[in-house]
């Protein structure tokens, strides 16, 4: 082999799935096509909430090439009890929605029948023709309408970050010179990753059943499914490839998984389900809030009292919680605050995680107040920001492993050239265009969960390193791949990732920008292994050049165990397998957090978002025309993906600032925007030139491998620096987000 | 894996088959399909062409881009039976010899023009279809051009590079972050 490509940490090499999807090879859920599968089209409900009275599926059977049509009436037997629908990432608390299992309807949009037929023509045509009579019950989709019942969960959901309050955060307010207090608004959003949801339930015939899933956690869809079907756990299996986007809404099995496998169970035959795009917006979303910020500082802008507390939609059924004002809290110095954060109960499917849960809402709109004490102070926002900086997290008063965000000011700002900037709203302008320049801090967490991965090394000296994780875009597959050539020093071409298979060793949901850290350490660990069993048996070849040196004496190096003091003395890692009369070597390692560590540090991500909008005058028509993310996320594996993380993340924000929501009537309670011509997304002419910049960090107390993750940061920080920089320009203060053209006119 | 064309799918011996003849990917066949098919369900489900994606199904988000005669359409509204004699071209039918891959396909792969990468046969036809246009000549009129296709990963600035890297028969280093 001519040309072999050497990575390690730090090296931009391009994806290796790239060619895959470039030349359409790259295999998503719905393009498993067994022979004779049957394609099934979900029926949903018209209702809000209440029964449904009557249904009648006689027209749609009647047609020609209508298998079967699934109800709640004629459903196979499946499990009953709650536990046994908790997927590894539900609510701990509440009662997981069970697609067709009784006469209930709990949300518009939610699925009530399943036409099951030859072609998806037939089957999405037939779905029309059912005669359903429902009675209406009360039922309220409006959170303004329910504030008044909010609550907090007395068991609060895995993960969730209790807020801490200190001193006396009202008082300190009511004290200080300079108050800024406002209540601000995030829209409901919904996911929308490009490729819709589907299953292919594919019935081996011998009890076995495989099953093509779009998930971020094979494990977790084996898991559930398995549970919820009555299945056996070793004759089921998963197999998610490749994902086409999730951003979290593939955290939780989505009920085409569910429906698929009803259908098989009781046909007894492969089957597919793929919803549309309107049904995608009938399974979980980015929950509705209601923040209040209240912010006391004294003139010169040193903050002395937060007040804030907050409100976020769940369901009827099950208690959704998001960690939402934690984070000004934690990134500011300031002696008092204290925080409240509360869930209400609207008739919808239950919310679920989209990128970073929690942080994209509540640290843009506390980042909005901030914004509004700069004004108050009449103080430059960045300099409000340096006043106000800490470098210990402050709401848990902890140090951190690593805070470079002094750094991510400073090199953020010399890039965008934000000291050219006048402070007085309205005051840059180019001819008939209104320039407005905002900036806002980000942060995140930078998680680890333990992962196990395996790596294999064959005779023909090629290595696979394999764990039970998904790549819904990340990278995830070029990560590993990096991973096992900087540890094992052998070339890309000869390695082999492979995840997205339950068969794998265990892998968490991918979701909360743990995995690289994650499933990276575990590829380390497992490849160390591997080669620590490879030296073993290279030493006990007799007479050969190895035999009885010890670790300290010899290096890894392309594909080659050698001796450091005479590297021409050596063997192939092939060479050592074919003397050792091995037809291949495996190690599988798990690689798990210190969970007293974790306790003593906090261990965050953070960033600094400059952002310039320009604000046609007349028609109101704003566009961001400039971003510069500095961001500091430890050590960064590949700077061409990591970079692709960011660019992303900065255009949900762009999506969350400017233009998604998702509006009900909820006069009848449902969703009305639910497709892609309404429900607005950031197209390629909405999106200026974005400047990543990284702020190395050397954590060794994060992770093994000290890299902290960069999937979710991309998105805090930057809807509220174009909100800010909508001020500057308009000198007019939205206080909800996405700021459509109505309301800056 | 799992993959099986099915071009008379069992049970739906309709009587309402039209016949159409044309070609895909250079490849002449002739079907006998039911008139409801559209171009992109024929793709998908009957000639297991798999790589042209369903998005929305409504001509909203740019997946199932593939060209016609030359010129990109959404092929989910698109009707095969409309489609007599016509040439059709998928992004499997975009790499030359060999399966090496295309200039658009090695320049998204060097850009990093796609994350998820279920838009990028879309985004690589309807830059084809651009190209074949011929009236973007800068970068901004890519971009407004190339706005009917949604890349919800946001890897749109690299989606840029990567075709104005064709457009202007250049090799250009992929950006880095700072």
């Amino acid at each position: 082999m001519t040309n072999l490509t050497r990575a390690g940490f730090g090296t931009p090499l391009s994806r290796v799935d790239g060619p895959a999807k470039v030349t359409g090879q790259a295999q998503y859920a719905a393009e498993f096509q067994p022979e004779d599968m049957l394609h099934a089209h979900v029926h949903t409900a018209r209702i809000a909430k209440g029964k449904i009275t009557r249904i009648d599926v006689s027209r749609a059977l009647a047609v020609e090439g209508v298998v079967d049509v699934l109800t709640h009436e004629n459903r196979p037997k499946v499990a009953w009890f709650d536990l046994k629908y908790k997927d590894m990432t539900a609510p701990l608390r509440g009662s997981p929605f069970k697609a067709l299992y009784d006469e209930n309807v709990i949300f518009s949009g939610q699925p009530i029948a399943l036409v099951v037929a030859e072609t998806p023509e037939i089957a999405r045509y037939a779905s029309t023709l059912l005669d359903v009579d429902y009675k209406w019950a009360e039922f309220q989709t409006d959170l303004a309408q329910v504030l008044d019942q909010a609550f907090v969960p007395r068991i609060p959901r895995a993960g969730y970050h209790k807020p801490k309050s200190r001193g006396d955060g009202e008082q300190a307010f009511s004290d200080a010179p300079v108050q800024v207090s406002n209540r601000y608004h995030l829209s409901p959003e919904h996911h929308n990753p490009l490729e819709m949801f589907a299953s292919t339930v594919i019935w081996e015939g011998d009890g076995h059943v495989t099953i093509s899933d779009k998930t971020q956690g094979v494990k977790n869809s084996h898991w559930y499914i398995c549970n919820a079907m009555g299945w056996d756990r070793d004759k089921v299996r998963i197999l998610s490839p490749f994902v086409g986007g999730a951003f979290g809404s593939g955290l939780r099995p989505q009920y085409q998984l569910y429906l698929a496998a009803l259908a098989a169970k009781k046909l007894e035959r492969s089957v597919q389900v793929v919803m549309t795009r309107q049904e995608m917006f009938g399974h979980g979303y980015r929950p509705e809030c209601y923040q209040t910020v209240s912010l006391g500082a004294d003139r010169e802008g040193h903050l002395k009292g937060i007040v804030n507390s907050a409100v976020t939609a769940t369901s009827s059924i099950e208690n959704y919680m998001e960690t939402v004002v934690n984070w000004g809290s934690m990134v500011y110095r300031c002696p008092d605050a204290k925080l409240d954060y509360k869930i209400a109960k609207v008739d919808t499917a239950t919310p679920c995680d989209m990128r970073a849960p929690g942080g994209a809402t509540g640290m843009n709109l506390f980042e909005v107040a901030m914004d509004e004490l700069a004004y108050a102070c009449d103080i430059d926002p960045l300099e409000l920001r340096l006043r106000n900086y800490t470098d210990r997290e402050a709401m848990k008063d902890k140090p951190y492993t690593s805070k470079a965000l002094h750094d991510c000011y400073e090199r953020g700002a010399a890039k965008f050239g934000w000291d050219r900037r006048s402070h007085a709203p309205r005051s840059m302008r180019d001819g008939h265009e209104l320039i407005g320049w905002g900036m806002a801090t980000g942060i995140w967490e930078a998680m680890m969960a333990p992962t196990s991965a395996r790596a294999r090394l064959s005779a023909d000296g090629t290595l696979e390193v394999a764990t039970a994780t998904a790549d819904m875009g990340p990278g995830t597959y070029t990560m590993m791949t990096q991973i096992a050539a900087d540890t094992t020093g052998l070339p890309v071409e000869k390695i082999t990732a492979k995840l997205g298979d339950s068969d794998l060793p265990f892998s968490p949901v991918q979701g909360g920008s743990m995995t690289a850290a994650s499933a990276g350490t575990a590829v380390q660990k497992a490849c160390d292994a591997l080669l620590e069993e490879l030296l073993e048996a290279a030493r006990r070849i007799e007479d050969g050049p190895l035999a009885g040196v010890d670790l300290d004496e010899v290096g890894f190096g392309d594909g080659r165990i050698y001796l450091i003091d005479d590297t021409k003395i050596g063997m192939r890692f092939e060479e050592i397998l074919a003397a050792a009369e091995m037809d291949s070597l495996e190690a599988t390692e798990l690689a798990k957090p210190g969970i007293i560590n974790m306790m003593r540090k906090a261990r965050n991500t953070h960033s600094a978002v400059f952002v310039e909008v320009r604000v046609d005058e007349d028609v109101g028509m704003a566009r961001v025309t400039r971003v510069v993310n500095a961001v500091a996320a430890g050590r960064i594996i590949n700077p061409k993906t990591a970079r692709s993380q960011i660019l992303g993340g900065v255009v949900f924000g762009i999506g969350m600032a400017l233009e998604e929501e998702t509006l009900a009537d909820h006069r009848i309670g449902r969703w009305m925007n639910h497709n892609l011509a309404e429900y607005h997304v950031p197209v390629n002419a909405d999106v200026p030139d974005i400047d990543v910049l990284f702020v190395e960090e050397q954590d060794d107390e994060v992770n093994p491998i000290g890299v902290k993750g960069v999937g979710e940061i991309g998105v805090v920080g930057t809807a509220a620096a174009i909100a800010n920089a909508l001020f500057h320009a308009t000198g007019k203060r939205v206080r909800e987000l996405p700021i459509t053209i109505d309301k800056l006119l | 894996m799992f993959r099986h064309p099915q071009t008379t799918p069992k049970g739906v011996e309709t009587d309402d088959a039209i016949r159409v003849q044309l070609s895909v990917n250079g490849e002449p066949l002739d079907l006998d399909l039911p008139p409801w098919t559209s171009l992109l369900d024929l793709l998908r489900h009957r000639l297991a062409l798999t790589g042209t994606k369903k998005g929305c199904d409504h001509g909203q988000c740019g997946a199932c881009t593939v060209l016609v005669d030359g010129r990109r359409i959404n092929s989910c509204l698109k009707l095969a039976v409309s489609l007599d004699g016509a040439e059709v071209t998928t992004i499997e039918g975009m790499a030359g010899e060999g399966g090496a891959l295309h200039p658009l396909q090695d320049a998204f792969v060097r850009h990093d023009g796609f994350q998820c990468g279920y838009c990028t046969p879309g985004q690589i036809c309807s830059a084809q279809g651009l190209l074949n246009e011929g009236h973007a000549q800068s970068r901004e009129e890519i971009k407004e051009l190339m706005s009917g296709n949604i890349c919800r990963c946001g890897a749109y600035p690299n989606i840029l590079d990567a075709i104005e890297d064709v457009l202007n028969d250049r090799v250009s280093e992929p950006r880095m972050p700072e």
